[in-house]
């Protein structure tokens, strides 16, 4: 019964992430028509260098975004947290900033290896500070996960004002598929192979998330795998946020949906949570090229709106009774 | 603002609101007056619009905040946390959306502006009762969906504000970004008649809201009025919300950061002494502030950042310092 109904969930976001991708692949201001494809004519050449770049770029995006929150969330036994809520993101845009004033002649892979690191020492920083909190005080961690998020942003604004960075900031800050070309995104595979790698150790993430005492007495090397997952979600943040800019949301409802539906056992759950992120935000980011055609809204604008009305409806709805 | 000159108002030990308001008169004077170069006249008139437009700030920002936390009796719920700046925002942006940019800025600014306390009396009555049914009890989900409703008006007003177009959109742009540095000067004059017709209303109802602070059964006990003088007290705070808006601009912490200042160094909970305490502290912060940042460091864009900086230190000490 269960696996049918997981078979059918995954098949209904495949399907769906078909279509979008269709229509993404044939929607833009250029003209653009399926059957010049097997001519070889300017058609071949705007799907190869635009379109196809975009379209993968948004869904590679929208899954390892969808599966890092996952993961934060079975990390740190909460809901209601994801990169961009633990200041992850934030920290990450940080970082590149750093680079960008001190280094700017570093090469792009450094650049992003130091941007993960500032990832990383957010989370962490953030993780010493709500284990002041008690369990039981669940909503308080997203509540002062978004303030400590809003302090280092400030922070980094202050320092990209000061050092006239700031549209360079709002390209980090704000994700945009918009300049998206083959040769400029391909950063983004390695989220995917990231993502993988998190299918990779599922069952662990798994029993990770039934809390330290469980996980030590079942055999498990409880810091090794949540050093492993910490980093996944560093590496995929400062990714995403280097190629295409931050998404805030992402992480945040689309496991949040996925676990009302099927329950958190990783290894079933992982590829809905991929197929269903990669489909939100092509949905979104293929509303935001129509909404104001021929010109166009950023996907972070689109997702923020979508994003937080399905977040205050996890907030406002009776609370579950594993919440 | 109520100039306080009958001691028995203030019961005892007003000394650290004088010499706040010393301290105010101080950066106001060295506001008005530092760095002059050229005619004096003209940098004058310029500097007491500007100094005008900071105070009208630090009144609408300080005041609401602590009428809020009586009302709600919570020294960590602010209206700008709740969302009400960025509902502000929202509905400016609907309304340029609506009227298109070159027909909203043809409004006359006093319609216009009572037009907007209107709306925005009627969304916070709205956003409050909502917050307060589904957390009444809850008081982090409270905070928490108030911040995420906040997050929301401003997504859907990037959203509309993309689509907009362009050239009515810079008509418009100049009423909806202001900020500490570009203030929009044009609403002083209304403003100040507000904040004075608030400061006479706030005054006759000072001892009722140190009434209010015993909780609402000890309030009722006590012979008020509870939920019409809660009605009041939630419209002022969304008129000065409105009123500080439109003037500088949405601010997340500031009120929080002067509502905490002013806790910590008034001697008495009285609203008497505590109001005009919180109103000279916002305006020390901002007055001063700015004449340190724009006069002697030639930082003008900083303040902003640093308010939002430390008041977001100040939230996660008091959420953390109510846990323990």
């Amino acid at each position: 019964m269960f696996t049918k109904r997981l078979l059918s969930l995954n098949l209904a976001a495949v399907a769906a992430l078909a279509v979008l991708s269709a229509v993404s692949l044939s929607v833009g201001v250029a003209d653009f028509q399926w059957r010049k494809l097997l001519e070889f004519s300017d058609d071949l050449q705007l799907m190869w260098v635009s379109r196809l770049p975009r379209t993968l770029a948004v869904v590679l995006t929208g899954a390892s975004m969808a599966v890092a929150g996952m993961i934060m969330q079975i990390l740190m036994r909460n809901r209601f947290v994801e990169p961009s809520m633990v200041g992850a993101s934030q920290s990450a845009a940080l970082g590149l900033l750093l680079m960008a004033l001190f280094v700017p002649s570093a090469a792009l892979m450094v650049k992003m290896s130091v941007s993960a690191l500032a990832a990383l020492a957010g989370m962490l920083v953030f993780m010493a500070l709500i284990r002041r909190l008690p369990p039981s005080a669940q909503l308080m961690v997203p509540l002062v996960g978004i303030i400590f998020g809003g302090i280092i942003e400030s922070a980094t604004l202050f320092l990209a004002y000061e050092n006239d960075m700031l549209q360079m900031l709002s390209v980090w800050q704000q994700g945009d598929f918009s300049g998206v070309l083959l040769g400029r995104y391909e950063l983004l595979w390695l989220t995917g192979i990231l993502a993988l790698a998190a299918y990779l150790i599922a069952d662990q993430l798994t029993i990770l998330g039934l809390g330290e005492t469980v996980s030590v007495n079942l055999g498990l090397n409880y810091r090794t795998v949540l050093w492993a997952g910490l980093v996944i979600v560093a590496l995929i943040t400062s990714l995403v946020v280097v190629t295409v800019g931050n998404i805030p949301f992402i992480g945040l409802v689309v496991p949040n949906i996925i676990s009302r539906l099927m329950g958190d056992r990783l290894r079933q759950s992982l590829p809905a949570v991929a197929l269903t992120g990669a489909a939100l935000v092509l949905l979104c980011d293929i509303a935001g090229r129509l909404i104001v055609y021929p010109f166009e809204i950023p996907v972070s604008t689109v997702f923020g709106v979508l994003g937080t009305v399905l977040f205050l409806w996890l907030l406002l709805r009776k609370p579950a009774h594993a919440v | 603002m109520p100039s306080e000159n009958r001691s028995e108002w203030l019961g005892g030990g007003a000394k650290p609101l004088w010499a706040a308001f010393a301290l105010l008169v101080v950066c106001c004077v060295l506001f008005l007056t530092l760095n002059v170069r050229g005619d004096w006249q003209f940098v004058l008139t310029l500097r007491l619009t500007k100094l005008a437009a900071l105070l009208l700030a630090a009144y609408a920002v300080s005041v609401s905040t602590v009428l809020f936390q009586t009302l709600t009796n919570n020294p960590i719920l602010t209206p700008s946390i709740l969302g009400f700046d960025s509902l502000y925002i929202f509905l400016q942006t609907l309304m340029v959306f609506a009227l298109g940019g070159i027909g909203y800025t043809a409004l006359p600014p006093l319609g216009k502006f009572g037009f907007e306390v209107l709306m925005m009396l009627g969304g916070s009555l709205l956003l409050f009762y909502t917050l307060m049914k589904q957390g009444g009890r809850d008081l982090t989900r409270m905070i928490l969906i108030g911040v995420v409703f906040g997050i929301f008006f401003r997504s859907i007003s990037a959203l509309l504000q993309r689509m907009i177009d362009p050239e009515e959109f810079i008509a418009a742009q100049a009423n909806m970004f202001a900020s500490f540095n570009t203030l929009n000067t044009d609403l002083v004059g209304i403003g100040l008649a507000v904040a004075a017709l608030s400061a006479v209303a706030l005054a006759r109802e000072r001892h009722r809201l140190d009434v209010l602070l015993l909780g609402r059964s000890q309030a009722v006990n006590l012979g008020i009025a509870y939920s019409r003088l809660s009605l009041r007290l939630l419209l002022w705070v969304a008129v000065l919300v409105a009123v500080s808006t439109a003037v500088v601009g949405p601010v997340s912490f500031f009120g929080l950061l002067t509502a905490a200042l002013a806790n910590y160094f008034s001697p008495t909970v009285r609203h008497a002494v505590r109001l005009p305490t919180a109103f000279c502290i916002g305006g020390i912060l901002l007055i001063g502030g700015q004449t340190l940042f724009e006069h002697l460091l030639g930082m003008q864009g900083v303040l902003s950042a640093v308010v939002e900086f430390a008041g977001g230190f100040v939230f996660l000490y008091l959420i953390f310092r109510k846990k323990r």
